[in-house]
């Protein structure tokens, strides 16, 4: 490689200009690229807390923090320095050592998964060969904090708490895992560079809209957050399975969980929407970050507008819309991409140039029109079933409530 | 060399741990240091703890569980598939087939049997 | 990149060995059995990264998905449905001496059949850079017979497992 500019050859130029040997410039480069990924999305996440509150406000019809600075903007700031004058408790009973290492896993659990993001074109973590299977294997790491947590807290609101944010966890990982398998099949590799490279001609979302719509929701599942966000259920576990943690600690949880919500966006903006790619990232690698940003950012709306809009759901609903919607959705839907990726390529509809984008027209429709297929099928079977319910409901019910 | 592959790996794994415990250590030096009985004891709605905090397991979360490692499994085997999956034709698609459709019994019976039901 | 005489492989293989064998000696000198599965997972993960040393990534995940993600999870859920899951009194039980001999005879029967005939025949040999590539490990497993019939009984083994774990739950219908 050679020495262009600081910014995208960061490497060469530093053993050309200060005489360093190759393999200690290499090192510094990687070193540099880990600490800007460790600390990147911390401090997006002190943005993200004004984000969020301004945008709950609004939802709510309310003002939201408006007093530090302009807009209210360095109240996430005041908080932290609020958090960190707060006292370290841990509580009597609990395993000392679980308990204080439960929100250093789960926040190492969500930074973890930055380092196989291509930021842009030329600055990527790692480009593992594995990337979506690091991804899942990674974000599963999570679901054992909480668990430790919940056990380690001594408290018994946390560990009902955590029994059932595991069960949530563990079973929204099978259809997010599930859905991330389309994006790999359409890309034929599971390198995440390899998957945004894909997406030159066509975004997958355009392709396949179904993966797309099961991997968000089951990456809000994810989260914690609503209409998934049982844990903490104030009206009958008060707090979760972080009930017994304060100050810093219980902070680390909560930037845990943004982080969480911002990295799904990431990973949407990754997966479906093609990443970095838009006009000029070719000539200017930079611009490819601000693309990433932006298609992130509309995802983590989405996630938020989601968050505030709709009402919790109960845990037996959660688990039924899990095993009985989203996991049966997503394998049906997994065969019949595979089942039309084989049609495309028996009618020779493939492109020739994948990176073209008039190429791509022709399996993008077949692929939607499965799609679309899918989605009317699901619904007609959904309607069906709550049809029969509701008669069986109508024909038991008392006479004096029949009336109206 | 794979190591080298993912020596930025293992330097994120350490600089995040590291990087909370110094968050976390700075806390608990600003902080106060007072603790007392009543702040320490369990939470418990403001009464005083009734029994152990520790409670036996549900067996019905025991079920997800074994569900969600038979999926897993399911999904670690379609990963390699799925990248590979253009050069088998349509034989490919007959084995997988069959390998989801033996699980897929599986979620079935478990459905039928009321083990998905939380009463 | 050297330190010395220590290449970073050998660091690692240091670091990996003290995880996973300071996590097995954690996992059988607990008296708390929750603890004693936090140590599992150290020691699981180091065996994860023994998977990279040896450049098979993919094996690497899986070990940290399914053994960390999965069974480490079902292993704490089995260890909650026990009664008596924490301050056990005693250490030792008095089957000590039968688990000792088991597993004596497990490490002499591993010494003799698989350390002691390659002792000191395997030189450092230089590892590829990637030993199973996914799409090989897909070409083995789905095309022509070669390991199609495995697959699928590995579907069968894991569909029976769960109708088990619901038969053994579920004695009351």
């Amino acid at each position: 490689m050679e020495c262009r500019d600081i910014i995208n050859t960061f490497a060469p130029c530093l053993s050309d200009t200060l005489g360093v040997s190759t393999d200690l410039a290499n090192f510094l480069s990687i070193t540099l690229g880990v600490l800007i990924v460790a600390t990147f999305p911390l401090l997006v996440t002190i943005l993200l807390i004004w984000v969020e509150r301004k945008f709950a406000a609004r939802v709510q019809d309310r003002i939201g923090p408006n007093r530090v600075g302009p807009f209210g903007l360095f109240q996430p700031f005041a908080d932290v320095i609020k958090l960190l004058g707060k006292e370290d408790i841990t509580p009597a009973g609990a395993d000392k050592w679980i308990y204080n290492a439960s929100p250093v896993v789960m926040v190492m659990a969500v930074l973890l998964i930055w380092a196989v993001i291509p930021l842009t074109p030329v600055h990527v973590g790692v480009d593992l060969e594995i990337g979506a299977l690091y991804f899942v294997a990674v974000a599963s790491i999570g679901t054992l904090s909480v668990i430790m947590a919940g056990w380690a807290s001594n408290n018994k609101y946390a560990l009902l708490g955590s029994f059932r944010v595991v069960a949530q966890l563990i079973s929204y990982e099978v259809p997010l895992a599930l859905a991330l398998l389309v994006p790999v099949m359409l890309a034929g590799s599971m390198s995440m560079v390899g998957i945004v490279e894909a997406q030159t001609g066509m975004w997958f979302v355009f392709m396949v809209p179904v993966s797309a719509f099961l991997f968000f929701i089951s990456s809000q599942a994810e989260t914690g957050r609503a209409p998934f966000d049982l844990l903490e259920a104030e009206s009958e576990l008060v707090a979760g399975f972080n009930i017994e943690y304060s100050g810093m600690k219980f902070a680390m949880f909560f930037a845990g969980e943004f982080m969480h919500v911002f990295t799904n966006g990431v990973l949407m903006a990754v997966l479906f929407t093609g990443g970095y790619i838009g006009p000029f990232v070719d000539q200017i690698p930079l611009l490819g970050l601000v693309y990433l940003l932006a298609k992130a950012s509309i995802w983590y709306l989405l996630s938020l507008l989601m968050r505030n809009a709709l009402p919790r759901v109960r845990i037996d609903q959660l688990m039924l819309f899990n095993w009985l919607f989203l996991v049966p959705v997503s394998i049906i839907n997994l065969i019949l991409v595979a089942f039309l990726m084989f049609v495309i390529r028996e009618l020779g509809l493939q492109p020739d140039d994948p990176r073209d984008f008039v190429q791509n027209i022709p399996q993008t429709v077949v692929l939607l029109l499965g799609n679309v297929a899918l989605l009317i099928g699901t619904l007609t079977v959904i309607r069906n079933r709550f049809r029969a319910e509701r008669l069986a409901e109508q024909s038991t019910m008392l006479p004096a409530q029949a009336g109206d | 060399m794979a190591l080298e592959q993912f020596a930025p790996v293992g330097m994120l794994l350490l600089l995040s741990t590291g990087l909370v415990l110094i968050i976390l250590n700075i806390s608990a030096v600003f902080g106060p240091k007072n603790p007392t009985t009543r702040k320490t004891a369990p939470y418990e709605s403001g009464m005083k703890p009734i029994g152990p905090a520790v409670r036996r397991l549900p067996v019905k979360f025991y079920l997800i569980g074994v569900l969600f490692i038979l999926f897993d499994i399911e999904v670690i085997f379609f990963l390699p598939w799925a990248v590979v999956f253009r050069g088998l034709g349509f034989y490919g698609l007959i084995v997988m087939g069959l390998f989801v459709f033996i699980l897929t019994v599986g979620l079935i019976y478990e459905w039928k049997k009321g083990a998905l039901e939380w009463e | 990149m050297t330190f010395g005489d220590f290449t970073p492989e050998a660091f690692a293989f240091g670091f990996f060995t003290i995880l996973t064998l300071g996590g097995a000696f954690g996992v059988v000198g607990s008296r708390n059995l929750v603890r004693s599965a936090v140590w599992l997972m150290v020691s699981l993960f180091g065996i994860a990264g023994f998977f990279v040393l040896l450049s098979a990534p993919f094996l690497a995940a899986v070990q940290v998905l399914v053994y960390i993600g999965a069974i480490g999870i079902l292993i704490t859920f089995a260890i909650m449905l026990t009664r008596s899951m924490t301050n056990l009194k005693e250490r030792f039980n008095k089957q000590w001496w039968l688990a000792a001999l088991a597993a004596l005879t497990a490490f002499l029967l591993l010494m003799v059949t698989v350390i002691v005939p390659t002792w000191g025949e395997m030189g450092a040999e230089e590892i590829p850079p990637t030993v199973a590539s996914t799409a090989q490990l897909g070409e083995a497993f789905f095309s022509g017979w070669g390991y199609v019939l495995p697959l699928e009984v590995a579907s069968l083994l894991l569909t029976a497992a769960m109708i088990g774990a619901i038969v053994i739950a579920r004695e009351d219908d």
